[in-house]
């Protein structure tokens, strides 16, 4: 049962070969045997779970049921849930209760999904490892000595160990794709603007975007039919129209023009990585997809331009916790100053420290022009490349991550080491467009990603993209060992 | 040496929306702590600002009204602080690129002479919430209902040369953001307050002196005695062989003087930069437009047509447009007396005013209606009673007592214009006063004064004054 995904779990609820509350409760009782061994749970949320797959098997047997009704979800624990503990990983939450649902939550809510917890993540997001948290690493189903990346790290755990058939993230730099690349999952950021952001934690707001992490395409394409749509809440959200994301799942792959970028195949790439994306570029090739050689030139100065805009933005939205009005506030304040830095000194862990200095440095006056308007200035080049590339091709691939999963503490202490486990996936952010990691094979007996990155509001396309080489092969159906 | 004084003047509008700048919640005043904020209010983690149209489109009127380039691709930034009462650590504002940028507004000084004075920009941001330092036990409360509600930021050039021209260059903006209706004008409650940027310099100096920025100053006297107050302070400091600092200083209106705040060396560095969760606000002519169709008549522009229309005295006109209630309740007196604007302007500038202000009310809070004072100055026209009983009445009505007519027929003060009761009363006037009579006769008019007094007092003031005038002199003239 674990195994299945949303699509054949949604069939099965469908003919009641298995109740909403059975699912859920053998999920809740698998995450309660199971996730000390991976820690990707923050939350669990027993009653609400038990309570919603209630309503959902009502629903279902009144015969008006969404597709998502009665499927259990892990959200991502940086989504406000009305009445739920959201932490965003971080001391400074700890104690905090949402007074209300973020919009993802909203819309899984009234899909008649159910959450059966919040999951580990990076503090406030930021980490490629999951070790930032403050409920301590994650550990990778795959190998639990290495990391399940970041910073949706708890989400990617949670689905490779069968404790959710699916999950939510957020992706500001790779945060979706890297941990789905590093667990052997199906991981979409979608198109900048295409999912809500109100009542998801800021991180660099003009670059966070949640999406989905599933088994498989097919299972992101449901989700993505629930998740996206404009919202009047948040101005940066698109009154695109939504199509329906599994109508062209099945489109031929013939045609399909492929544009690899050079820039991503030059260096740093893990030798059996790099043999594992070609193998899966063949693999389209013989499917009658076009393969083009293309350039993004501007690629390597992303990672620099990403560290100065993202935590610029991040300084400035992690103002609020300032242990004035929620969240963690210091022991007897002598003064107001005595309160702001003893509260935020000891409510941020050092990552979230390190990246607010850094963002407040570049925004100083002084450095402004220099570090901020340039790395904008960057960034714009960035957007231009991908503009020129999606002349030429549908879609570009590439690796996800340069490696296979480190290993826990390998790289805590180098952050710019750290860093550059995310250089393919932050251009695409920078640039705002949608793209995925899909399950490629295996190097050193740990899962590869292939990256798929879409023109803007293509998730379509890419969709189609992924589950044509679903159909094609069986990485994506790999699990640990152990949980199978 | 003598002296010139510089001064510009930030001038803060709070906008007449319904609801907040970036959020839903209401903007009314005045009610409990903490109820009129919201999650967006109170900085709670993920949510998100929307603009409110309203706000952007009453920032545009303004800029259509004094002229100045209102821009078509104006963007909010964040200006970062820490501070209890700023719930989310920053500011949202406009920095680099604001709603309205350069114009200027002409303002008429105390010598008649008009001086324009310059607008640097004007800009949207969201105000901040209140500290609340009493009745906490040596803790501080934090009221966050006042938290974004929508200001326009007026910041004038240092075009200003003394507090005169400051104070008068503040009613004048005061003046036309009512007029626009697009800001209350409420000074008590903070709706309309500013800062004064004060410096000095040697006069024929070309350079500025070091200014000091007083804050928060929200009364029109208030701003004349802070920026005098300051003119003195950093006068006599040069002279005693001080130099100025540049500082932010807080006028104390109890104790008449302003005291030091912060120094630029404790100043922030705001690290604006552009809000990332908001879009520019992008404008179209046809937006426009629309917002240029709904300008109403302009101080400037009414007063010309009061001189012209209603053939009123500059000064007058100055005055009766100075306020849009005030042109509004002077417009519908004329037309319920039926005319006779010069008459009305006289009893609006005259009776209205002096009780307005011996009150301690405003037009709006006037207990007298435009009806019932048109219908007491019809009343005079037509001669039912004079201009001295019309006191009476006036007064009457000010209490409460009903309309002209009314209180005029209740008290029984209807002009008496019956010749023969006049004559009447004359002659025994005359027989009583055979001394007078007799005074009067041998060429000492101006006993003329004492018959009238005493016809008047006899008839209670009630006799038609002209009537008496002439029958007084036909009779006394035998």
């Amino acid at each position: 049962m674990f195994q299945k995904t949303i699509a054949e779990l949604i069939i099965d609820l469908q003919n009641k070969s298995i109740s909403s509350v059975e699912l859920t409760q053998a999920y809740l009782d698998r995450i309660q045997n199971i996730d000390q061994n991976y820690n990707s749970y923050i939350t669990i949320t027993p009653e609400l779970a038990l309570q919603q797959a209630k309503q959902a098997d009502t629903r279902i047997a009144a015969g008006n049921a969404d597709p998502l009704t009665g499927i259990p979800i892990a959200q991502k624990d940086i989504f406000c849930t009305n009445g739920v503990k959201t932490t965003c990983g971080s001391k400074m939450l700890d104690n905090f209760i949402a007074p209300y649902d973020a919009t993802v939550i909203e819309k899984f809510n009234q899909a008649g999904a159910v959450t059966l917890g919040k999951t580990n993540m990076d503090e406030f997001a930021m980490g490629s490892s999951n070790e930032t948290s403050f409920y301590g690493a994650v550990k990778n189903p795959w190998n639990v000595k290495t990391v399940p990346g970041g910073s949706s790290g708890g989400s990617a755990a949670a689905v490779a160990a069968r404790l959710a058939p699916a999950a939510t993230g957020t992706d500001t730099g790779g945060s979706i794709r890297q941990p789905a690349a590093l667990c052997n999952l199906t991981g979409l950021k979608p198109t900048y603007g295409r999912v809500s952001r109100f009542g998801m934690i800021a991180f660099a707001s003009s670059l966070d975007q949640a999406g989905p992490m599933a088994k498989t395409a097919e299972d992101a394409a449901i989700m993505m039919n629930t998740m996206a749509g404009f919202d009047p809440k948040d101005s940066t959200c698109s009154d695109q129209a939504v199509p329906d994301y599994t109508a062209n799942l099945n489109n031929s792959l013939k045609g399909l023009k492929i544009g690899l970028p050079k820039e991503f195949f030059e260096k740093g790439m893990d030798e059996n990585v790099a043999k594992v994306i070609e193998e899966a570029i063949n693999t389209y090739k013989k499917a009658g997809a076009e393969i083009v050689d293309i350039s993004l030139p501007n690629s390597g100065l992303s990672v620099p331009s990403y560290y100065v805009v993202a935590p610029a933005e991040a300084s400035s939205n992690l103002s609020r916790f300032d242990g004035v009005r929620y969240g963690y506030r210091c022991e007897n304040p002598v003064d107001l100053e005595d309160l702001y830095k003893r509260s935020r000194g000891e409510g941020f862990g050092e990552e979230v420290k390190r990246r607010i200095m850094i963002g407040t440095y570049a925004l100083s006056v002084g450095f402004y022009d220099a570090y901020y308007l340039k790395a904008q200035k960057v960034r714009r080049l960035i957007s231009d490349d991908f503009k020129k590339a999606f002349e030429q091709v549908d879609v570009i691939m590439g690796p996800t991550t340069p490696t296979t999963a480190f290993n826990i503490g390998e790289k805590s202490n180098d952050p710019v080491t750290m860093y550059l486990s995310d250089i393919y996936t932050i251009a695409v952010n920078l640039a705002g467009l949608p793209g995925m990691s899909i399950p490629a094979g295996f190097a050193n007996n740990m899962p590869v990603g292939l990256q798929l990155i879409g023109n803007y509001f293509d998730e379509s396309r890419l969709l189609n993209a992924a589950h044509q080489y679903q159909q094609i092969t069986n990485w994506h159906k790999k699990t640990p060992a152990g949980e199978e | 040496m003598e002296w010139e004084v510089v001064i510009g003047l930030e001038i803060h509008a709070q906008l007449a929306t319904k609801s907040k700048i970036f959020s839903g919640a209401s903007t009314a005043y005045g009610a409990q702590p903490n109820t009129q904020a919201c999650a967006i209010d109170l900085g709670l983690p993920g949510v998100l600002p929307v603009v409110n149209k309203e706000a952007v489109a009453m920032g545009a009127k303004f800029g259509l009204a004094i002229g100045a380039n209102v821009s078509k691709h104006s963007i909010f930034d964040r200006k970062n602080y820490f501070y209890p009462d700023s719930p989310k650590g920053y500011q949202t504002s406009q920095l680099y690129y604001p709603i309205v940028e350069t114009g200027h507004i002409d303002i008429e000084l105390e010598d008649g002479k008009i001086k324009t004075v310059g607008i640097t920009r004007a800009h949207l941001e969201e105000d901040a919430g209140k500290s609340l330092h009493e009745n906490y036990n040596g803790m501080t409360g934090i009221d966050l209902n006042r938290a974004g509600t929508p200001l326009l930021e007026i910041v004038s050039e240092p075009d200003l040369r003394s507090a005169k021209e400051a104070v008068a260059y503040m009613k004048k903006i005061h003046s036309l953001v009512q007029y626009l209706e697009i800001c209350d004008g409420n000074m008590q409650e903070g709706s309309f307050r500013c800062d004064a940027n004060v410096s000095v310099r040697p006069k024929g100096q070309e350079e500025f002196g070091t200014r000091a920025e007083i804050k928060n100053i929200n009364s029109f006297r208030f701003v004349e005695r802070a920026i005098n107050h300051e003119i003195e302070r950093q006068i006599e400091l040069i002279e005693d062989g001080g130099t100025v600092i540049q500082e932010t200083r807080l006028y104390d209106s109890d104790k008449d003087e302003t005291r030091s705040m912060r120094s630029k060396e404790e100043a922030n560095d705001y690290r604006y930069f552009p809000c990332p969760d908001l879009l520019p606000i992008i404008l179209d002519d046809e937006f426009l437009d629309s917002i240029k169709k709904t300008l109403p008549e302009l101080p400037e522009a009414k007063k010309a047509r009061f001189i012209k229309e209603y053939n009123l005295k500059s000064i007058d006109a100055d005055i009766l447009t100075s306020q849009k209630d005030l042109s509004i309740f002077y417009e519908a007196v004329i037309k319920c007396a039926n005319g006779n604007a010069k008459i009305c302007a006289n009893w609006m500038l005259g009776e209205v005013n002096a009780a307005l202000n011996k009150n301690e009310l405003s037009i709006a809070e006037s207990p007298i209606s435009p009806e019932q004072l048109g219908g007491l100055i019809q009343r005079i026209s037509d001669n039912t009673i004079s201009g001295k009983i019309a006191k009476t009445v006036f007064e009457a009505m000010w209490n409460g007592e009903g309309s002209a007519d009314e209180v005029i027929e209740k008290k029984g003060l209807k002009q008496v214009t019956d010749t023969g009761l006049i004559e009447k009363v004359i002659d025994e006037i005359m027989a009583n006063n055979q001394g007078q009579v007799e005074q009067f006769r041998s060429g000492k008019e101006q006993v003329l004064g004492f018959f009238v007094g005493q016809t008047m007092k006899a008839t209670q003031g009630k006799a038609n004054p002209q009537q008496v005038n002439a029958l007084l002199i036909k009779k006394l003239k035998g």
